[in-house]
């Protein structure tokens, strides 16, 4: 059977390294495969963090030879094993150990976000009647699996740390997934001008790029949340009438 | 002394899945401290794989539909040996349940009018289940999660608990540790609510991830309480078989329900070839017929493919056993042949089942659109749990409740598909809402701290061991219980194979009781493996005991020895607890007699 070797980043806090790993492959199989396989065999007390195994929760983000990816979705056979694989934990969070980063800063931004607040239901049974084509939109927002890839490739978090002005492209998606419900009644544009910060994005597009879910984070989500922004502040026309009848 | 961190609470919910974070709510709503326990980070449960939808007669697209239909379509699938209460009160409650999901914000597909698009399912008469394409489980828990984190509860993320604390008879708290760093962690609770889900890493090909462990199943055996029906595993009929490394992974009903057909090597659709007695009223006949069904058309009936579970699972084994298998030992399911039928069926496909495109084109390079699946059963839902009272979920231990998969009565000897979704939304609810009555109605608890010393202790034991040379880690003695498990008590078992099983069992729990963990407390997946064998043993045995008690076919457990259903048999079921001499007791319970309302609603409907 053939073997591949996977240099895979092994440390917490305090420090690490790099460390080989030779292990046997087969047809078909993904990174995460071959890390699991590392760690039965070779490695008990590797740290990685892992669930549905198809791309579907969202927990095994890494990054493959310097490349953001999920280590379920990332097959042995689109890389070239001639050569040591590297495996390392996402560099935009804190490291707990090995494979596993410290991502609870994510969990405590979504708080920061104010909730869906729908109008009052339509029908007396609490339903509300909405068309395919008024949730299209928003259901690909709601397909993010909340990997965190884009915030780990987002370089104002990545270069800048603003960790305590910027919620990310993760969030500017939950955002604009609330902003365009079609029920939701509530407004987010204060918040994304003055307090998470939208306008330090510069649409490099690096987190459209990573997505798994293939979701087109910048151009349907904070693109639009910008234009809200500007439009709410910064409209000159609506500067001037404003003005006019001495409203602020 | 062992070191701890005390984080009291009214209400602690052991698992962050559906149906934890349902009783969350829940409970926060009413008033109570609640905090939550999670193995994993916070929505990454197995909740997140659901894929079809979830069942409620709320009658968007076939008005026919309404709770009698949905309650004597799940006792007819449950081979009616649930706990008929159950079966009502979720087949009543799961509407208003799914339109809450919506006032919280979920985002379901639409039919024309705008209301909630519902599709077909395997058992259910009319299209029934509330999805958003093949994602509906990533909709829900993210809703859930969404608007918990709101509601003032406080999550312990990547968390696991050790053992429940008794205080005399009633249940007093939790005690467990960090998996990040180590730590351990102490929980008092007025009550406890498990919500733990299932069992699935008991066998070796199962859609289920590392953390389904049988936990919840462990815990509360081991503080006295109640398991039943542990004999029904149910094996999903359609898993990936190829590559090996995707072994398992899920491939949804909702394929069937788009009109996916099964077919054997010799291009057969062999579904057709063995249908029930009692479902042949509501079963196509033929071809034309099942497609019209798949399509909406009302006067059509159900094609075989969308028989329940159990069933087709078993037809498929059948299929491979006699050799009319595919190249990698499963059989043929295919959606690509809908083009006869549908002028855009590339984009159709695409848009009705998105994730299972995306998840055969990149693990298997196949085209889902083109070329048909190779698939074959895989280990999915455990309807068997812990004995929970109906209206209340709390168990026979003062103070504990189970909730969702953990739990056992709503779905008998196997589990329509869809039911899953909608049982953690009613009865997470209902859990919730009793364990914070609970919480106020009965006065605090002392922790017992022997308890929480010896499980400090027992705890730290691998590590001791692993400094000595010749220790065995977890991982191997894991794996060669779940090839046992798989081989001996799996779709298809007898007695003499069964016993042999529980046999091992013993073996690996000397093995496990030897095993020895290297490094430190950090983060260490090797200890908290270590951790989890004992659940997993515990449960492979009640799993064990109870289909040796069970000598019949019913449902998910099929016996070789006993192939037929004795009627005898559907009279009770067979409840697991801890003997006062530590050894494991197997009894059987007869059933409540139903009131007359409900056999006459069942009457009805046949």
């Amino acid at each position: 059977m053939a073997t591949a070797t996977f240099r895979i980043w092994r440390g917490n806090d305090r420090g690490g390294k790099f460390q080989d790993y030779t292990t046997e492959v087969s047809e078909g199989m993904v990174v995460l495969d071959a890390v699991l396989k590392v760690q039965a065999e070779q490695a008990n007390d590797m740290a990685v963090r892992w669930n549905c195994k198809a791309g579907k929760c969202g927990s095994c983000s890494s990054e493959i030879n310097g490349n953001p990816k999920l280590m379920c979705m990332t097959r042995l056979s689109t890389l070239d094993l001639t050569q040591a694989v590297t495996v390392e934990p996402m560099r935009t969070f804190p490291l707990i150990k090995d494979l596993a980063t410290d991502v609870s800063w994510n969990f405590h931004v979504k708080k920061t976000i104010r909730k869906f607040a729908p109008r009052k239901p339509d029908f007396s049974d609490g339903s509300w009647r909405m068309g395919q084509k008024d949730v299209n939109r928003i259901q690909e927002f709601r397909k993010c699996i909340e990997c965190f890839l884009c915030q780990d490739v987002c370089h104002v978090l990545r270069e800048h740390k603003k960790f305590d002005q910027f919620i990310g492209p993760r969030f500017f998606v939950h955002t604009a997934a609330l902003e365009m419900h079609p029920l939701d009644t509530d407004t987010r544009t204060e918040d994304l001008k003055d307090k998470h910060n939208v306008g330090y994005c510069n649409i490099t597009t690096c987190c459209r790029k990573v997505c798994p879910e293939e979701i087109t984070i910048t151009e349907n989500a904070i693109i639009p949340l910008k234009e809200r922004v500007v439009d709410e502040y910064y409209d000159p026309l609506r500067k001037l009438v404003m003005k006019i009848i001495g409203a602020k | 002394m062992a070191e701890y961190q005390t984080h009291a609470y009214d209400v602690l919910v052991i698992g962050a899945g559906g149906s934890g974070l349902r009783t969350a709510i829940e409970a926060s709503a009413a008033g109570a401290r609640v905090g939550v326990i999670t193995k994993s980070l916070l929505g990454k449960a197995h909740t997140v794989m659901a894929e079809g939808g979830v069942a409620a007669a709320l009658g968007n697209v076939d008005e026919r539909d309404n709770w009698r239909v949905h309650f004597s379509d799940t006792m007819r699938g449950g081979q009616y040996i649930n706990n008929w209460r159950m079966a009502e009160l979720h087949a009543k409650e799961a509407p208003d349940r799914v339109r809450e999901l919506e006032a919280w914000g979920a985002v379901f597909d639409r039919t024309k009018e705008g209301r909630i698009l519902q599709r077909n399912f395997g058992g259910h008469r009319y299209p029934r289940l509330a999805h958003v394409g093949d994602r509906t489980g990533l909709e829900m828990i993210r809703t859930l999660q969404d608007h918990g984190i709101h509601q003032g509860m406080e999550v312990h993320m990547e968390c696991t608990v050790l053992t429940l604390l008794m205080d005399g008879g009633r249940v007093a708290g939790a005690f467990g540790y960090d998996r990040e760093r180590g730590h351990f962690l102490l929980f008092p609770a007025k009550a406890v609510v498990l919500a733990t889900g299932g069992i699935g890493r008991a066998y070796r090909i199962t859609s289920n991830s590392w953390e389904y462990t049988g936990d919840g199943h462990a815990l509360a055996y081991h503080a006295g309480a109640t398991l039943m029906d542990m004999e029904f595993v149910q094996f999903h009929p359609t898993g990936m078989v190829w590559p090996p490394s995707v072994q398992g992974i899920l491939v949804t009903e909702g394929v069937r329900g788009e009109g996916g057909v099964l077919r054997n090597s010799h291009g057969r659709r062999f579904m057709f070839d063995d249908i029930p007695e009692n479902y042949r009223n509501q079963t196509a006949d033929n071809p034309e017929e099942g497609w019209r069904y798949t399509q909406g058309d009302k006067n059509a009936r159900r094609p075989p493919e969308l028989l329940t579970r159990d069933h087709v699972a078993r037809c498929i084994v059948r299929e491979i056993k006699e050799g009319r298998g595919s190249p990698h030992g499963g059989v043929y399911l295919d959606i690509s042949w809908i083009k006869e039928k549908l002028p855009n069926s590339e984009e159709h496909i695409k848009r009705k089942l998105p994730s299972m495109y995306h998840q055969f084109k990149q693990l298997a390079d196949i085209d889902i659109t083109k070329e048909p699946m190779e698939i074959g059963p895989t280990t999915h839902y455990m309807m068997g749990g812990v004995r929970v009272d109906a209206e209340t979920q709390m168990s026979s231990v003062p103070g504990l409740f189970a909730a969702g998969e953990c739990a056992a009565g709503l779905h008998g000897a196997n589990r329509l598909g869809g039911n899953s979704l909608s049982d953690l939304l009613v009865f997470g609810k209902r859990a919730g809402q009793y364990a914070a009555c609970f919480a106020k109605e009965n006065g605090d608890i002392a922790v017992d701290s022997v308890q929480v010393e010896r499980a400090a202790r027992e705890a730290l034991l691998p590590f001791e061991r692993g400094q000595k040379a010749g220790a065995e880690g977890a991982y191997q003695i894991q794996h060669d219980l779940q090839s046992m498990m798989q081989d001996l008590v799996g779709i298809v078992r007898k007695e003499s194979e069964m016993k042999q099983a529980l046999e091992g069992i013993q073996k690996l729990r000397e093995r496990a009781s030897r095993a020895g963990v290297n490094g430190n407390r950090e983060f260490n997946n090797g200890w908290h493996t270590a951790m989890d064998l004992p659940n997993l043993l515990s449960v492979s045995e009640a799993i064990t005991r109870a289909a040796l008690e069970r000598e019949e076919s019913r449902g998910a457990h099929f016996r070789d020895d006993w192939p037929e259903k004795n009627p005898e048999y559907g009279k009770f079921n067979i409840l697991v607890r801890q003997g006062r001499d530590g050894g494991m007791q197997i009894t059987r319970e007869p059933l409540a007699e139903m009131p007359h309302e409900l056999k006459q609603v069942i009457e009805e409907m046949k």
